[in-house]
């Protein structure tokens, strides 16, 4: 009695089956989601349509494109988003290592000051925007009072905290690094609370102090948690909106201006939609070469960890 | 920096207090404390600033003890706007996001994890790609699909929108969990006669409870606070959520801006989130942690 | 009423991954199966197969005159005891005990019935109906886990080392009760160890399995006394049965300096795998046959006897070391004389494995 033999078991292909059917409805809704507009962002990147045309696609091939490489402002808002992503980032990974480390040790009340921690991430960033531009408010804020305190300005040299280009700038950090810190800080606690404590006993023996043990056991060791870390936040600060749109809405003319306020101003407030699409394609792309970039680097650096362990 | 002796124990459940005071514990303590301003006081001091009256917020220099306190500004919020309408709305997409974001991904996370169906790779790798994306790069495109199905001024826009930007991580944070599940559970299921279905149903979801729990808390967060969507597809004013009607307070000039009001509309809008990252404290952090880890 | 018939099963994860490359089995009603062997054996994965979590890839899977070889576990009427227990955590006792029924539809009336008896048989008492698997035992957990498989009726009645998570003294009387229920059930039931006293009590045939095959498939006291090959022997019994390797000098054996009369065999072999187990192994008196003399050189105590390692000189090389197994109150001399009575020794090939005498 023979039978031919099935490739694919029938109870296993039910059960794919049945997989496909759970899957579904998560992968049309990503797909309606994140992959039509960045689609539609790439086809519409070819046409000009924007009040000039009547709001009627025209195709002008990479005529989009071209554009996009002589608009100065685009490449300004570029440099801005970049700058504030990188310094951002630096920052709340100093003070969140920093943050990690305390709340890793055991002490009363360590709970408590967890929960304090976590606070700012949780909280809406359109509302910490209206918060931090009060704190920097250029007449009443907490910010210039201290100073006036401290005696390092004068009633009559106040700074103008969101109406300067480059305190502006200093602001919209000071907010985003306060609200997000407490993420990059959670994540690092997570990897510390892994590292086994007799590592440290280990080194401790070996006459190191714990500022060697912190260099050569906990940032090798974190380096996966501090990679991801970053990656993520990379991409979340590039994307920056609602902080800033609400701080200085990218003023003082243009100074705190990032990428995605341009795209949304030309495509919400100019009605240029061909030209928004094409920034979007080419700020897609570039985010994208980023974290391939990114990603490459931290798999090499995970190597030479790993190698080195 | 604060490697003390216990820092090597972080894990041991009665830690023994230091209570000498040397010049590691006097920094250390220092820390704690410059920790706890550093997260608390720009809340605080929103705080303070909503029930001072207007004339000590304007105070030059600023009154950081206030003698005089009122509820004008409150009272002036929910009068001027429908501000209680505005907490309703956002609550509202908020659960019903939450609610539609674990309809859809705790099944599709439990596929993942367990059924294997065709192309289960290329999911996840993009699930993995899009939690990348600045949601500036969809506007466009979302906003052409909410007018060309007439959603505009239509919450079911933000559900969808908020739905989608929240299923990569319940999806990979569930999937997690899923994984972590005895295996022997399920093979026990099926030899007594559960479907896959019924499986997933009335054993495998009520046993990842806390995760649901953990991701559902993580994905009400993400879209109570979400601004740039509810911006661009809410403009009838009573539908607005908080972060939206909060935002657009300060409207007039600079200078008249109604800061009491400002600051009560803050005040309003985080405290759902304050009330709930007390109670979620330890589900919010293994979330968080756990979406990254596999992430 | 149904027979478990297992033709030529082999499933193959990977080309080099092949838990079960051939098994061929038919297990009776009332009869109970011990699927043996060490971890890896394939044995777990034979069960699972028989379950439906698994599906072969070549070979059939029949219950009475079903073929199930592609049915879902669900419809193939097969109730399994798993090594974790696998309680749904979440669900009363009462609740996991009536699962599977009541996704089968039975009435309410009939349910309560069979949970009433199967308590009964396994001592559950009232109390315990309400509370959920994490407030119990580990002994009460089990009893669940059996429990819940023998309310279903199955056609076949499965366990996978059930007894494994439980303390030894525990262990000893589960393995008693068992023993009792297998009696009364009237199904075919493969159960699953890798504990060879396990094997030995419960079952009426042990299939002992070894690298994706079936190395022999015979009652308890066959699988002790005969066994097929060499792995077999060895891995059955404690302590180890002594398997040597020895020349043959025409129908003798040579183990050391002492020559052992090899049976009647078609062909004289140039070398044999002689195998004794410990415990027959006796002291010698003077006219007996097969005597040895050897060394002593390490004494184990294992309570009831002492495990006494001989080492057998032997003029043309190392010498062969021998085990015994003798009563403590033995003389103990630093040199012994021992008898290897012939229809205790066991011959196998030493390429193959496979035992040269086939006895009846």
């Amino acid at each position: 009695m023979t039978r031919p033999s099935p490739l694919i078991d029938p109870i296993q292909a039910r059960d794919r089956r049945t997989g496909l059917y759970l899957v579904l409805p998560a992968v049309i809704v990503l797909l309606l989601v994140f992959a039509y507009p960045i689609a539609q962002a790439f086809w519409l990147g070819l046409f000009a349509n924007n009040l000039g045309t009547g709001l009627q696609p025209v195709f002008i091939g990479l005529g989009n494109y071209l554009r996009i490489l002589g608009d100065g402002f685009f490449w300004q808002t570029f440099v801005t988003t970049f700058r504030f992503t990188i310094i951002s980032v630096l920052l709340e990974l100093v003070i969140g290592m920093g943050i990690a480390l305390v709340l890793n040790r055991a002490f009363q009340g360590r709970g408590a000051v967890r929960t304090i921690a976590i606070l700012p991430w949780a909280l809406p960033t359109a509302l910490i925007a209206m918060v931090w531009a009060w704190i920097f408010n250029d007449q009443f804020g907490i910010a210039n009072d201290i100073l006036l305190r401290l005696g390092l300005v004068s009633r009559e040299t106040l700074i103008n905290w969101l109406g300067q280009p480059w305190t502006a700038n200093l602001a919209i950090i000071v907010a985003d690094v306060w609200k997000t810190t407490p993420f990059i800080s959670i994540l690092l606690l997570a990897g510390l609370q892994s590292i086994p404590a007799d590592l440290y006993e280990a080194h401790a023996l070996d006459g190191g102090t714990p500022w060697q043990g912190f260099w050569r056991i906990t940032v090798p060791l974190l380096l996966p948690q501090i990679l991801i870390a970053t990656l993520f936040r990379f991409a979340q600060a590039f994307g920056v909106y609602d902080l800033i749109q609400v701080m200085t809405g990218g003023g003082p003319g243009g100074a705190t201006a990032v990428v995605s306020l341009y795209i949304y101003a030309n495509a919400m407030r100019y009605l240029d939609f061909g030209y928004a699409a094409a920034l979007i394609v080419v700020t897609f792309v570039l985010l994208i070469l980023a974290v391939v970039l990114c990603n490459a680097w931290i798999n090499r650096s995970r190597s030479k960890a790993s190698g080195a362990s | 920096m604060s490697l003390g002796s216990n820092a090597r124990q972080p894990r041991s459940p009665h830690p023994a207090p230091t209570r000498s005071l040397t010049l590691t514990n006097i920094l250390f303590g220092l820390a704690v404390v410059a920790i706890v301003i550093f997260c608390l006081a720009p809340v605080l001091w929103q705080v303070l600033t909503s029930f001072k009256l207007t004339e000590d917020i304007i105070a030059i220099p600023n009154i950081y003890f206030p003698t005089r306190f009122t509820f004008d500004h409150y009272i002036q919020l929910f009068q001027r706007q429908p501000f209680w309408r505005y907490v309703l709305n956002s609550t509202f997409v908020a659960v019903t996001s939450t609610i539609t974001c674990l309809a859809i991904g705790a099944p599709a996370a439990y596929a993942l994890a367990r059924l294997h169906p065709r192309g289960s790779h290329w999911i996840l790798a993009g699930i993995l790609l899009v939690t990348l994306f600045p949601y500036i790069l969809l506007i466009q495109g979302l906003l052409q699909i909410v007018q060309v199905l007439h959603l505009a001024n239509n919450y079911l826009a933000l559900i969808i929108t908020y739905t989608a930007i929240n299923l990569p991580l319940t999806i990979l944070v569930m999937r997690s969990f899923f994984a972590q599940l005895p295996k022997d559970l399920e093979d026990a299921a099926r030899v007594d006669g559960y479907t896959t279905v019924q499986m997933l149903i009335r054993i495998v979801l009520p046993l990842t409870l806390p995760a649901l729990v953990t991701t559902g808390i993580l994905t009400f967060i993400a879209s109570w606070n979400e601004y740039i969507f509810a911006l661009t597809f809410i403009t009838e004013d009573t539908m607005k959520t908080i972060p939206v009607a909060a935002a657009q307070i300060s409207g007039s000039s600079t200078y008249e801006a109604p800061y009491g009001p400002i600051a009560a509309a803050t005040v309003v809008g985080t405290i759902p989130l304050i009330l709930l990252v007390l109670i979620f404290q330890r589900q919010i952090i293994q979330g968080l942690t756990a979406g990254a880890v596999k992430g | 009423m149904s027979t478990l018939q297992l033709r030529h099963l082999n499933k193959t994860f990977t080309p080099k991954v092949v838990p079960v490359k051939d098994v061929s089995l038919t297990v009776e009603d009332g009869e109970v199966l011990t699927l043996l062997g060490p971890s890896g054996c394939g044995k777990s994965t034979v069960l699972r197969m028989i379950a439906g979590l698994e599906t072969p890839t070549r070979g059939q899977i029949l219950i009475g005159d079903r073929d199930v070889t592609f049915t879902r576990p669900g419809d193939r009427n097969v109730a399994m005891v798993f090594q974790s227990y696998a309680l749904y955590p979440h669900l009363t006792v009462y609740e996991n005990l009536c699962a599977g029924l009541r996704l089968k539809k039975v009435p309410q009336s009939e349910i309560e019935q069979r949970v009433a008896e199967v308590s009964r048989i396994l001592g559950l008492d009232q109390g315990l109906m309400t509370r959920k698997p994490g407030q119990l035992s580990g002994g009460q957990r089990q009893r669940v886990a059996v429990g819940r498989a023998l309310v279903r009726r199955s056609d076949v009645f499965l366990l996978d080392e059930p007894l494994s998570n439980l303390d030894a003294l525990l262990r000893e009387r589960v393995r008693a009760d068992l023993k009792q229920i297998f009696a009364a059930q009237n199904t075919p039931v493969v159960y699953v160890t890798h504990d060879q006293t396990e094997a030995m009590t419960l079952s009426t045939q042990v299939a002992v399995l070894n690298n994706g095959y079936v190395q022999q498939l015979d009652t308890p006291e066959r699988i002790y006394n005969q066994p097929a090959n060499q792995f077999v022997a060895g891995f059955v019994g404690s302590p180890q049965m002594n398997l040597l390797t020895l020349p043959c000098q025409g129908n003798q054996a040579l183990l050391g300096n002492f020559k052992l009369t090899l049976p009647d065999l078609p062909t004289l072999p140039a070398q044999v795998v002689m195998g004794i187990r410990p415990e027959h192994v006796q002291l010698a008196t003077a006219n007996d046959p097969n005597l040895i003399r050897g060394e002593v050189f390490l004494v184990e105590n294992l309570g009831m006897n002492h495990l006494i390692s001989v080492k057998v000189p032997n003029a043309n090389g190392e010498p062969v070391i021998l085990r015994s197994l003798l009563p403590p109150h033995s003389p103990s001399s630093s040199e012994l004389s021992l008898t290897l009575p012939s229809n205790a020794i066991h011959w196998f090939d030493p390429q193959s494995g496979d035992a040269l005498v086939k006895r009846p």
